[in-house]
């Protein structure tokens, strides 16, 4: 029942931008109806055109994705073995997300040159956080008994942390999974609107910038389509997961 | 107030370090950063792009807030629209609004309009989720316990709904002024003649480092100076209703 009304709405909202945009009411030098952007984007994919520029922007996306999720869960794990330190940058956690990042996209650019790599920087300094803050928050969580099994084993820090924590952490951590993908998309495309020679954000700005509405309104709706499957299968599997662990 | 202020020693060691690091060609140190930047403050053109700016996004957010509100607080008395909406505000929240950027250039040209809207767009969904989850978790036992008591509507609005509901708007307020202030930047960075975020992009393709630096650093010191505000007064609303 929820879901149906939920594609009747959204089929609704589709629907009636397709009938302003078929009348006129909205010009189509502004948007273009949505089934003019399918049909663009289904000859785009077709015919192979940006596929490089596809590959680059996932190649990327996949690159911050992996870097904040190392980086994320190690320093998530380091600081919340060594409360000083956590205490220290809580303000800074606090505040992270209210500086605009892309203010220091032209220092990476300067820092790591013109290719790929500010691009991904971007990416992995949005996500980075996401992931430390889920993380310290799950293994907050660990129930104070199985630590103490630990330390009656004997385990080490190391062995501790990969056999009792992280496990135990892991719907926490998935959410900063979650979340990772979500802010790495956001800095990359972001980025690559900004200043960068190829990928999915440039080709949007360069057929705005070329008056190319059919390829520019396939190219968004491409990327918002992707970012809300990636989104929609993530939140599928992190339940199917959710429920095995509660038979177990 | 002793943890805030060795991060702060600490960012400028780090700062400091990276610049010996990198040299001139990427960084300026800490200190003549501050010293352009005071310069930039004192300079009669610049005073303009910085109202400009504040203009722009206090209205993009004065509009987040009041549709994010009038979003967020009915979803969340409604369940079933509630749950028909959540995911769809949660996708909307994690698409990159970047890209849209050409559409709004495009229904409102380039200018101060575009930026509102920009700003406006980023801030919305954030309030409007939050808003929706502070009516949703109102505890049932208050609301019970005030229709037993016979409470007017009024007095069930401000004893009530109100006092329970705000810790976690003034957390959605927290986020959405976060994000709509990237989102004004991102308009001037991209279609505007004018602004911080203006002169930020202009910065960049001059490759004046000088420049990028003091505004980054002013852009910084204001979102987490703002931020910083609303965060010790979303600490103490949360403290106050637990």
């Amino acid at each position: 029942m929820i879901v149906w009304t939920r594609i009747l709405v959204i089929a609704g909202a589709v629907a009636a931008l397709e009938i302003l945009c078929r009348t006129g009411v909205i010009p189509n030098f502004t948007v273009i109806p949505p089934s003019a952007m399918a049909q663009s984007l289904w000859t785009i994919l077709a015919s192979g055109k940006f596929t490089p520029d596809i590959a680059a922007t996932l190649t990327n996306v996949g690159m911050a994705i992996a870097a904040s999720m190392v980086v994320g869960v190690a320093a998530g794990t380091i600081l919340q073995s060594w409360p000083a330190a956590r205490r220290t940058l809580d303000p800074l956690f606090a505040t992270y997300y209210a500086v605009p990042m892309y203010a220091f996209y032209p220092l990476l650019i300067v820092i790591f040159g013109l290719g790929d790599l500010p691009q991904v920087a971007i990416g992995f300094l949005l996500a980075v956080l996401a992931v430390i803050i889920n993380t310290l928050n799950g293994l907050d969580r660990v129930p104070a008994v199985l630590l103490k099994t630990a330390r009656v084993h004997g385990l080490g820090f190391f062995q501790t942390a990969i056999r009792i924590r992280l496990p135990c952490a892991a719907p926490y951590v998935f959410t900063g999974f979650k979340l990772a993908v979500a802010y790495s998309f956001i800095g990359v495309v972001g980025a690559e609107f900004i200043t960068s020679s190829r990928g999915i954000g440039y080709e949007i700005s360069f057929a705005y910038n070329n008056f190319d509405n059919p390829v520019m309104y396939a190219m968004i709706l491409f990327i918002l389509l992707l970012v809300i499957t990636v989104n929609m299968s993530l939140h599928v599997w992190e339940k199917r997961l959710l429920a095995r662990r509660r038979r177990a | 107030m002793r943890y805030p202020l060795i991060l702060l020693v600490l960012v400028l060691v780090v700062w400091q370090a990276l610049y010996l690091l990198v040299g001139d060609v990427a960084l300026r140190s800490p200190g003549t950063t501050v010293e352009n930047l005071g310069r930039l403050l004192s300079d009669a053109s610049f005073l303009p792009h910085v109202r400009e700016t504040l203009l722009a996004f206090a209205q993009g957010f004065a509009i987040a807030l009041v549709v994010g509100l009038l979003i967020g607080l009915p979803l969340g008395a409604a369940r079933f629209a509630g749950e028909v909406a959540e995911p769809i505000l949660v996708a909307l929240y994690s698409i990159p609004k970047v890209t849209l950027y050409p559409v709004i250039l495009l229904i409102f040209g380039i200018g101060m309009p575009a930026k509102v809207a920009f700003g406006a767009i980023h801030g919305i969904v954030p309030i409007s989720i939050f808003a929706m989850n502070a009516v949703r978790n109102i505890n049932p036992t208050h609301l019970r316990t005030a229709r037993a008591m016979r409470l007017s509507p009024f007095a069930l609005t401000t004893k009530i709904l109100v006092p329970a509901a705000l810790p976690e708007i003034v957390t959605g307020i927290r986020v959405g002024f976060a994000l709509a202030l990237i989102g004004t930047l991102l308009g001037e960075m991209f279609g505007s003649q004018r602004g911080v975020g203006h002169l930020l992009m202009q910065a960049m393709s001059l490759h004046n480092i000088e420049r990028i630096l003091a505004l980054t650093l002013l852009l910084v010191v204001f979102a987490a100076g703002v931020s910083g505000i609303l965060l010790a007064l979303d600490h103490r609303l949360h403290r106050r209703t637990s």
